[in-house]
């Protein structure tokens, strides 16, 4: 029986579906059967984040209104054996699916997937709703910054009051050297605020924007930094205990970077 | 390193602290749900029942949203404090 985890964060552009996609792939390269839902319809993006956005036939909708079946929607990644994404509508609004719809979907991919990783779309709506509807889970993903901060608060509120307990926050974006000179709110100002359990943290890495203009999932790229801290965020996500090292020390940039992430020092 | 060595020393409040406490504020008026026009109107309902046991200093009330920390866990919860000068106490229910 799978797990649905919903990716969610309240304000757009924050980083849901770059780590939607990630996290997706970094979970079927742990050998995990893995379906992402993009549940932001009429804005779909997780395809083109993937790369497959030459391969969509049906989508969410389809399957909800049963023009097709799940399999015929379902695309399979030819790069990550036992990934596969379940594409959002474009041409259609969020009223097209339902709550009840979303769980019965949910719980359909559970019986034969691991992971469904849905991508829920920005604010609290009715789009968020559908999203959250069947998830068992949440990953909250916020930046440094207040506004991004305000509306994860909001977000984790809204998670308790529909009895998803298990939240866990995600921040991303976060540029060390920033937080040293104190202009950033560092990672342990963030909970202290939130009082959520961290997930992990990723840095701001110019790598993302590299391997989301090609399509390529920076979790598969063994240089990356923030593939990095997304391949130690999923070893996390299957329960795994791999530890954070906070910035506080006096080590380069570089070595605390990668202590942050999780590598050998050198 | 050094520089942020001095601004230890000098404490000087950096950007990240104001954003602290910006966003911790605004937290708390979230989190509890009110308005300012909501906390008006319990403190307007406050002054009615306190009269009719205390004659009060009506202008120097304060009345508002906080944090304390729970009693029962270590968490943070909002509070509502009020302070209420006490001018006299009427004479009813002795």
């Amino acid at each position: 029986m799978g797990e649905v985890i919903v990716i969610t964060s309240g304000k757009g552009g924050v980083g849901k579906t770059t780590t939607t996609a990630n996290l997706g792939t970094g979970l079927a390269l742990k050998e995990k059967k893995v379906v992402l839902i993009d549940a932001d319809i009429g804005l779909r993006n997780l395809d083109l984040v993937m790369g497959l956005e030459n391969r969509i036939v049906y989508d969410l909708v389809n399957v909800v209104e049963g023009t097709c079946r799940i399999k015929q929607a379902l695309i399979k990644d030819k790069r990550f054996e036992g990934l596969f994404l379940l594409p959002a509508a474009q041409t259609r609004d969020k009223n097209a699916v339902s709550p009840e719809q979303m769980i019965r979907l949910c719980d359909d991919l559970k019986e034969e997937f691991d992971y469904i990783l849905v991508d829920c779309p920005a604010g609290i709506e009715q789009g968020f709703k559908n999203a959250i509807a069947g998830a068992d889970r949440a990953v909250v993903v916020t930046t440094p910054e207040v506004s991004a901060v305000r509306d994860a608060d909001r977000v984790i509120g809204i998670l308790e009051a529909n009895e998803i307990r298990k939240s866990m926050l995600l921040i991303n974006r976060v540029r060390p050297d920033m937080v040293k000179k104190g202009d950033m709110m560092s990672i342990e100002d963030i909970i202290d605020i939130l009082a959520i359990d961290l997930i992990g943290v990723v840095p701001d890495d110019e790598n993302i924007i590299i391997s989301t203009n090609r399509g390529e999932p920076a979790v598969a790229e063994a240089k990356s930094l923030a593939g990095q801290a997304y391949r130690n965020i999923t070893r996390r996500l299957m329960g795994e205990d791999v530890p954070l090292i906070n910035l506080a020390g006096n080590d380069s940039f570089l070595s605390k970077m990668k202590k942050l992430l999780g590598f050998k020092s050198a | 390193m050094l520089q942020s060595l001095f601004s230890k020393l000098s404490r000087k409040r950096t950007s990240k602290d104001v954003a602290k406490e910006r966003l911790k504020l605004v937290l708390i008026h979230d989190r509890a749900n009110v308005s300012p026009q909501f906390l008006e109107m319990v403190k307007g309902e406050i002054i009615k029942v306190i009269q009719n046991y205390m004659e009060i200093d009506e202008e120097a009330l304060d009345i508002q949203l906080t944090k304390t920390v729970s009693e029962e866990s270590d968490s943070v919860v909002p509070a509502l404090i009020a302070n209420i000068p006490i001018k006299s106490v009427k004479n009813v229910g002795r």
